[in-house]
């Protein structure tokens, strides 16, 4: 993939099973999301993506700059993209629960939530769509501990629930430990790809980050 | 050509055309378009120049510009995403000064600031079809629209063709300005589509209100405006951006709650 003259990801390749989590890992600028952003087909790029038939895409984009005043509150932003999938208002409230807010964010602007809010209702106009693959880019980055917490909980449970399959750009390796099933590292020479406990070594990280991450695996098992 | 009742041809078509306004204007403030709207009503300036020099009606020769000048900043916006004000800014200014200099005298005051409307029938026909065509654009392509203004990301996920809805919203506003010359004229329209937006912004804190408040106001203010300039026996667009501009100022006193 290139932007502009820069090769920005070279040579990736993965496969993903039905229902599976994967983490994209990797330093900041090593092409994540444009990663994630060629997967949606916003960016034009060489290689091959190959969905499986009947793939529904929902995307659930880095943290937007929403403006305070913006006056759009969560009813007029889900109801837009109610109208567009033709989902029904039964159906808008089922995504309200599934991300655990409550009714009052409808009459709330947009600009007024506050982060973990926000990026629930990202996660619940995705859910509009009646997506099979959801697209998360660092959905817990500038929210607090317990927001972060309630939204890994919400992206598994939507895992479990709907046997949906995850792909989700993190920086949180404790996160990607415990709830990805594959994890793939974008780095400074080329990409490493598999289940965290194999792929995820102290040499792995040290090729991907350019330092040595004190970072340790309790094994509990 | 048959010339209608100015007063009732050009009532109808200056409210429809403020409705219209109101609604363009409303997503082109939430798109942060605000610096990008006034330059634009300038690029009309040289079409009416052309088309007095051809001796054809300066409205079509304005359209025509204007959906040219629309056309632009789409395509300017799609290659470079980012820096397109310095763009706009230049190409308009510059369209500006070449109308300047090839429309003169009296025309050019008109063409600036707004004529005290004596409309064809024709031209009455085609402004209220125009102003029903970016009006039923708006209401029909509004869910579209917001999720377009929140994220290109998300609305292409959410099977929304950007590109062409982005055409579309620049021809509409286009067309906006095309049909408010005739009463604001070309330096003056562009504040027509954003004042009254930007005061019902101070308040709205939901798409309905928002949209709803900025045509009410957009409509007040054009024919409270046209009728005081008619009284004066003066251009109108100075008028009807005055008490735009008043109603702006008097909203800044009352402090938003957030």
């Amino acid at each position: 993939m290139r932007l502009g003259s820069t090769d920005v990801i070279r040579g990736v390749g993965f496969s993903l099973p039905r229902g599976s989590c994967l983490a994209v890992i990797g330093p900041n600028g090593a092409g994540k999301t444009v990663l994630l952003r060629a997967l949606i087909g916003a960016l034009p790029h060489t290689g091959k993506i190959t969905w499986a038939a009947g793939t529904v895409l929902g995307y659930v984009p880095q943290k937007l700059d929403i403006e305070r005043d913006l006056p759009l509150n969560g009813r007029d932003f889900l109801r837009a993209r109610a109208a567009l999938a033709g989902s029904s208002s039964a159906m808008q409230a089922e995504a309200l629960r599934s991300v655990g807010l409550p009714e009052a964010v409808l009459s709330t602007p947009i600009g007024n939530m506050s982060g973990g809010q926000f990026q629930r209702l990202l996660i619940a106009f995705a859910l509009l769509g009646r997506p099979n693959v959801l697209l998360l880019d660092e959905p817990a980055a500038g929210i607090d501990a317990p927001g972060q917490a309630q939204l890994n909980e919400v992206i598994h449970g939507l895992q479990d629930t709907r046997a949906m399959t995850v792909l989700l750009v993190s920086h949180d390796l404790s996160v990607v430990y415990r709830y990805a099933d594959y994890v793939l590292c974008l780095g400074r020479s080329g990409a490493c790809f598999g289940p965290p406990r194999s792929a995820l070594t102290a040499e792995a990280l040290y090729e991907v980050y350019g330092q040595p991450l004190g970072f340790h695996v309790h094994d509990h098992s | 050509m048959s010339t209608i009742t100015p007063e009732l041809g050009s009532l109808a078509l200056s409210v429809l055309m403020a409705v219209a306004a109101g609604l363009i204007g409303s997503f082109a403030v939430m798109r942060r378009m605000v610096l990008a709207a006034d330059p634009m009503s300038h690029i009309a300036l040289p079409g009416i120049g052309i088309a007095l020099i051809l001796g054809v009606n300066p409205f079509w020769g304005a359209l025509a510009l204007l959906l040219l000048g629309a056309v632009l900043i789409w395509a300017v916006e799609r290659r470079m995403r980012i820096a397109t004000e310095a763009v706009i800014g230049v190409t308009f200014a510059v369209a500006l000064a070449v109308g300047s200099i090839i429309t003169s005298g009296e025309e050019l005051i008109d063409a600036l600031l707004g004529t005290p409307a004596r409309l064809t029938l024709r031209e009455a026909a085609f402004g209220i079809a125009g102003a029903l065509i970016v009006i039923a654009f708006v209401l029909r392509e509004r869910n579209a629209l917001v999720v377009r203004l929140v994220s290109p990301e998300i609305a292409l996920t959410s099977a929304v063709d950007v590109a062409r809805l982005d055409l579309y919203f620049f021809l509409a506003f286009a067309l906006t300005i095309g049909l408010g010359l005739r009463f604001l004229g070309v330096l003056l329209m562009g504040s027509l589509i954003i004042i009254p937006a930007a005061i019902a912004r101070r308040f709205a804190r939901g798409l309905g209100t928002m949209l709803m408040l900025s045509v009410a106001v957009a409509v007040a203010c054009t024919v409270a405006g046209t009728y005081v300039a008619s009284l004066a026996g003066r251009p109108s667009g100075p008028f009807i951006v005055m008490v735009a501009g008043g109603l702006f100022f008097i909203s800044l006193v009352r402090r938003r709650e957030t």
